[in-house]
């Protein structure tokens, strides 16, 4: 078997590497990837059109708001797919046998507790700001919702998968998650409903009261906003049940 | 240097095939399940890396604009903004439209080339995210064949599948 | 973008991805599959793709090297190649 992926992979990469000259330099302004009229388009018009400077975040909510829309909803069902294969709601005694390296279990120390009780606003708080400044500077609502949800993580391995489950109990994540996409959407349906495209924001200026070029900076705010729920909600859901094995009850 | 130029301007595809086939070889012929995720991981990577290096551009800085460039607009916003609330505020709305419209987006000049190719990178944010979500349900899957099998190399798997048939 | 700096990395990053495919203990193949994922955001941070960087610093590096590890703390740490 290893002789034939390697004999398979050294053709694939052969072939790759024959069509490595047929590509552009690297950095060349004026290869056709570059010097196409949509990116031109992006480049040139998404501050006039948007009132937004950060492109890639105009572009993403925004021009590609549909695409970004199922990412979000294909984070989702990762998310409830792996609680459909892991979650166990019994309590039998039926222990997975542990490997040795990691059945000792060390008491709860005072230093990496306090640490994190220091360090967890600090990161809930640039958190919020990536969310927020997302379409002023480098973030948006992936980026932040990772972070905050990377927070709730490491709350968990200081303390213990019980400590965050009191404030977060798994139903109310799961609706997190959920509203998440609700908003997303509901910027969409309110888009067709005061008569414009499917996530054409510029309508939405008749609610927001500003010009339209405002309405779809702040709805980008507001879709940003719905994904970072459900990506934060998500990310903990998906370490939660990885750690515990599907129960929920004891982990790292 | 000619020899080293040459090199240079290629050597971004050259090595993303490279990982690339790391990523491949891994998936194919690793035994263990852990070991054929982390080939998965690097195999994606490896396309992200070529997707961003086709929209590099030289000399050119990252696609967000400058202070200078978004201040010089937002001066005259700030202008039309004034102007709206001494106005009345029932004709809010449209008087801002017609102003809008009139001045904007004529006075800013932005050269494409100053600014690196934003739909590549566009495309890749998405993508990274998504994989790491279809990583955790591969590690899920890990997890469910561990407990019914108790070993998570590949020989033992299948050893076990055919001693049970 | 400066290619020196371009061409360090794209070194290390091959080494890093062999050495996490050929170490035998999995906890540690999780943690140099964490370098590899930091050293690419190195790379695209250097490649003006400033936003795909920190996601990839925040996901990569951060959140997939835990699941990584939350997994391996569950399954088996030993791995035959």
């Amino acid at each position: 078997m290893k002789i034939l992926g390697l004999i398979s992979i050294c053709i694939t990469g052969w072939l790759l590497l024959s069509a490595v000259s047929d590509f552009p330099e690297w950095g060349d302004p004026h290869s056709p990837a570059n010097s196409y009229q949509v990116s031109q388009h992006y480049i040139t018009k998404t501050f006039a059109e948007t009132s937004v400077p950060n492109m890639v975040t105009a572009v993403l909510a925004d021009y590609r708001g549909y695409d970004t829309m199922f990412e979000t909803v294909v984070i989702f069902t990762a998310g409830i797919a792996i609680i459909g294969i892991l979650r166990r709601y019994d309590s039998s005694s039926n222990t997975i046998n542990k490997p040795e390296s990691f059945t000792e279990k060390p008491k709860e120390d005072l230093i990496i507790r306090t640490n994190c009780r220091l360090l967890i606003p600090i990161i809930q708080i640039f958190a919020l700001y990536v969310i927020a400044h997302g379409h002023l500077s480098p973030g948006g609502g992936f980026q932040g919702g990772v972070i905050f949800g990377a927070s709730f993580i490491l709350l968990s391995l200081a303390h213990d998968l019980k400590t965050v489950q009191k404030k977060l109990p798994e139903g109310r994540i799961l609706t997190l998650a959920g509203t998440g996409i609700l908003i997303y959407a509901g910027f969409g349906f309110a888009t067709i409903v005061l008569g414009n495209n499917f996530l054409d924001y510029s309508i939405l200026s008749k609610i927001m009261l500003g010009t339209p070029i405002e309405a779809r900076s702040h709805s980008m705010l507001g879709v940003e906003i719905g994904v970072a729920f459900t990506v934060a909600a998500i990310m903990f859901s998906i370490y939660s049940n990885l750690v515990s094995g599907g129960k929920m009850k004891e982990g790292l | 240097m000619e020899f080293l130029d040459s090199i240079s301007g290629k050597f971004n595809y050259w090595v993303y095939i490279v990982l690339m086939m790391i990523g491949l070889y891994a998936m194919i012929s690793k035994n263990n399940l852990i070991k054929k995720l982390i080939g998965m991981s690097i195999f994606q990577t490896a396309i992200i890396l070529f997707y961003v290096s086709i929209g590099v551009k030289d000399g050119a800085t990252i696609p967000i604009l400058r202070h200078d460039q978004v201040h010089h607009t937002h001066a005259t916003e700030y202008h039309h903004e004034i102007t709206e609330h001494t106005s009345t505020t029932v004709t809010h709305s449209t008087a801002a439209k017609e102003k809008h419209t009139e001045s904007g987006p004529d006075e800013i000049s932005i050269n494409p080339d100053d600014f690196a190719n934003p739909l590549p990178h566009v495309l890749m944010l998405t993508a990274i995210v998504v994989g790491v979500s279809t990583l955790g349900v591969g590690l899920a899957v890990t997890q469910k064949i561990y407990r019914e099998f108790g070993s998570i190399e590949e020989n033992e798997i299948i050893k076990k599948i055919t001693s049970d048939q | 973008m400066i290619w020196e700096f371009d061409l360090i990395i794209l070194i290390f990053l091959v080494i890093t991805a062999i050495i996490s495919l050929q170490v035998r203990d999995l906890l540690s193949a999780a943690m140099i599959f964490g370098i590899y994922s930091f050293l690419m955001c190195l790379l695209w941070a250097e490649m003006a793709a400033v936003d795909v960087a920190f996601t990839e610093a925040a996901v990569g590096a951060g959140v997939s090297t835990v699941f990584l590890i939350a997994t391996v703390f569950r399954t088996s740490r030993r791995s035959s190649d």
